[in-house]
């Protein structure tokens, strides 16, 4: 049997020898923090805290407003010093609380959130992961605690904990997998014991070699969990691939997960729902890889939520000497989004800080398109995207809509293959960020 | 010989049948057609755009014969069409005032800033998913990116220097544009109306300077000396009443950043 793979996909340079084997180092921060209320999809968080009240390491500022939401807490202690819009990495303004740190880090008592877990009911484990405002932290934010709520429990048969990590250049799942290798197990048991008939699926793409033998050692008594050895190709992590390649089952842009009996978990998020109901820790904290061939040291960081940016490239030795970066990135090269400053704050869904020196595909002219069809070939959502973006650059909402245009996940893999450097992704996707707009409304 | 007469006599008897079939079948099944529906279609432009809310000039001939819609309804005709319209309806012809669109921005390359290099779609609908809704410093200005030119089916948008400027004779005041612009930056103004805020920004005045040398900074020097009482302020924006407005130009005068007209 070959490898576990999905069709289409690509093969970029993956740049993760620059700080693959840097061990996490945790960076306090020096200066203020600042809280996005809404680091999470769904409805923004209530702030519970007002200006001039003093917080702790680990307190709860501010409450989910909905079903889906997210509670946030503080990372540091000090003073609220303004509740006012800030700039969040993706570029927006968004109203965030801001904490004047004062240095002393002093904490809540977090062994007194700690339960026997033995005695606790299954309701109470989800309770606990809410309280904690642990959200999915490969980028997309989705609260945890309502994914492991599957409206038909008995359905679920898999929980894939998701240790692909196909993004180019990011390296923090990878460390987490080396170094806590017992948070992600004993993290996914504690899922798994949420649901009658669920196994484990650790998956791992097969560049990981070390990654995979720890973590086969480490359940290989254990019956109901698996780690799974995927080729390695882009976008092998991207949620419906990875469920394709390890059951063999389809999900589509109308369906859940939990509709093909899976729940997909990133190793941070796994490792945060560990540290919540063991620990007793709320999700303050998480590993940030600082790369890019503009960075003195690429390292990997354990990073408090709502640093500023700027004190990361600063903990990772700043920019090489007499280097502009030309392009800043949060996330990944292929999803990440490009930042114009770098006064914004690390959120829960901040993987990586990617600093290129040169945009090699933004000196290219787009030309048109020459009918190669690559873009088909590698297409993971096997749409069509050369024709998708025809229609999309005609506001043709109808014709995007019966191309199946909502079935990308904006990769970027079209982009990322077009000899003729047309902007596919950028325009499929904020055309489909439209019409969910429009229907939202 | 006989035989011919007989043929002659049975074509002539199925004449006058269906004759008289086709007479009675018209007078029964008649479709009431409004002559000044008619009329009122032959008068409008046949332009099809849609800018009075019906899907085409039929749409509004009709609505116009039912009383539904006043004769001026028609925006791309205006004054002339107007007119020979209520001549058809024989009703007077109130409210025939021509409007044009306008953009509420000043901001061009040079007086607003960019905070990044922007590389894809030219698009202002595509444009505002990136961040800080595109490469623009203010969030509230005009991108440039020709929207509003490429559904403008009288050539009247232009986009100079960076954003888009209205060419006032050849507006038809439809109002496609104002629908189409992401950042609901053009409206619909009197044609004689000369005091006009070129921005659309509600930020704070530090905020705004920042941004945007031609922005409203909210001073509300405008909104004070305006002997009309035109000027309201709105978030930090200041806004003229083209109805109350009487052109004295103190507004003009008094605005420190030069944005009204």
């Amino acid at each position: 049997m070959g490898l576990l793979t999905f069709l289409g996909g690509i093969h970029p340079y993956e740049g993760k020898e620059l700080s693959m084997e840097k061990p996490v180092k945790e960076y306090l921060p020096k200066g203020d923090c600042v809280y996005p209320l809404s680091q999470h999809i769904g409805a923004p968080a209530t702030p519970i805290v007002k200006k001039g009240d003093r917080v702790l390491v680990g307190q709860k500022i501010a409450e989910a407003s909905g079903f889906v939401s997210a509670n946030i807490h503080s990372s540091i202690s000090g003073k609220v010093k303004a509740i006012e819009p800030r700039y969040v990495p993706g570029g927006s303004k968004v109203e965030s609380i801001v904490v004047e740190n004062d240095g002393q880090f002093e904490e809540i008592d977090f062994a007194a959130n700690v339960k026997d877990l033995s005695t606790l009911y299954r309701e109470d484990v989800k309770d606990i992961i809410k309280e904690a405002g642990i959200v999915g932290m490969g980028g997309a934010g989705f609260p945890a605690n309502v994914k492991l709520s599957p409206k038909n429990e008995d359905a679920i048969d898999y929980i894939i904990v998701n240790g692909a990590e196909c993004e180019p250049y990011l390296t923090s799942d990878y460390r987490r997998m080396m170094e806590e290798p017992d948070k992600i197990v004993l993290g996914l048991e504690i899922c798994i014991n949420l649901f009658d008939h669920a196994k484990g699926i650790i998956a791992i793409e097969d560049n990981k070699p070390e990654a995979i033998a720890l973590l086969s050692e480490k359940v290989k008594d254990n019956d109901k969990i698996e780690v799974h050895v995927m080729k390695t190709k882009y976008p092998q992590g991207a949620e419906r691939q990875l469920i394709y390649a390890n059951t063999g089952r389809y999900v589509n842009s109308k369906m859940l997960p939990a509709d093909a009996g899976c729940i997909v978990h990133n190793v941070d998020t796994i490792a945060s729902i560990y540290e919540a109901v063991v620990e007793g820790r709320p999700l303050y904290s998480r590993i940030v890889t600082v790369t890019g061939d503009a960075i003195e040291n690429p390292c990997n960081l354990l990073v408090r939520c709502g640093t500023n940016c700027q004190e990361l490239i600063e903990a990772a030795g700043g920019f090489k000497d007499g280097v502009v970066p030309e392009k800043i990135i949060a996330g990944g090269p292929m999803m990440g989004k490009a930042m114009f400053s770098l006064d914004v704050p690390a959120v829960k869904g901040t993987s990586a800080l990617l600093c290129m020196t040169h945009d090699e595909v933004a000196d290219l002219e787009p030309s048109n398109c020459i009918r190669c069809g690559r873009c088909v070939d590698v297409c993971p959502g096997r749409i069509v995207p050369s024709h998708l973006a025809d229609l999309a650059e005609h506001g043709d909402t109808d014709g995007f809509l019966k191309y199946n245009g909502m079935e990308c996940c904006e990769c970027g893999c079209c982009s990322y293959v077009c000899p003729a450097k047309r902007h596919l992704t950028q325009t499929i996707a904020g055309t489909r960020k439209t019409i969910l707009a429009s229907k939202k409304k | 010989m006989t035989g011919i007469l007989i043929a002659v006599a049975v074509v002539a008897g199925v004449g006058i049948v269906i004759g008289i079939l086709l007479g009675v079948a018209g007078e029964k099944f008649k479709v009431e057609v409004d002559e000044k529906e008619i009329a009122v279609r032959a008068l409008l432009p046949g332009n099809n755009c849609g800018g009075c809310g019906y899907p085409g000039c039929d749409g509004l001939a009709a609505a116009i014969a039912k009383g539904e819609m006043p004769p001026s309804a028609c925006p791309v005709g205006g004054e002339a069409v107007a007119a020979k319209i209520s001549e058809v309806m024989g009703v007077e012809n109130a409210d025939n005032k021509r409007y044009v669109a306008f953009v509420k921005c000043a901001g061009d390359c040079e007086k607003a800033k960019d905070v990044y290099e922007y590389v894809g779609p030219k698009s202002c609908k595509l444009a505002q998913n990136n961040p800080n809704g595109g490469p623009k410093a203010c969030t509230y200005g005009c991108t440039g990116y020709g929207s509003c030119k490429a559904v403008c089916e009288f050539g009247a948008i232009d986009i100079i220097d960076g954003i888009a400027v209205i060419n006032k004779e050849k507006c038809k005041a439809c109002g496609k544009c104002v629908t189409e612009c992401p950042r609901h930056l053009i409206e619909l103004v009197p044609y004689d109306a000369e005091r006009l805020v070129r921005c659309n920004s509600h930020d704070k005045g530090l905020q705004v300077k920042a941004a945007c040398s031609a922005g409203c900074i909210g001073c509300t020097l405008c909104a004070r000396n305006c002997e009309a009482g035109a000027i309201t302020m709105d978030r930090n924006l200041a806004h003229i009443d083209p109805e109350k407005c009487t052109n004295c130009g103190v507004c003009k005068a008094k605005c420190p950043v030069k944005i009204i007209s």
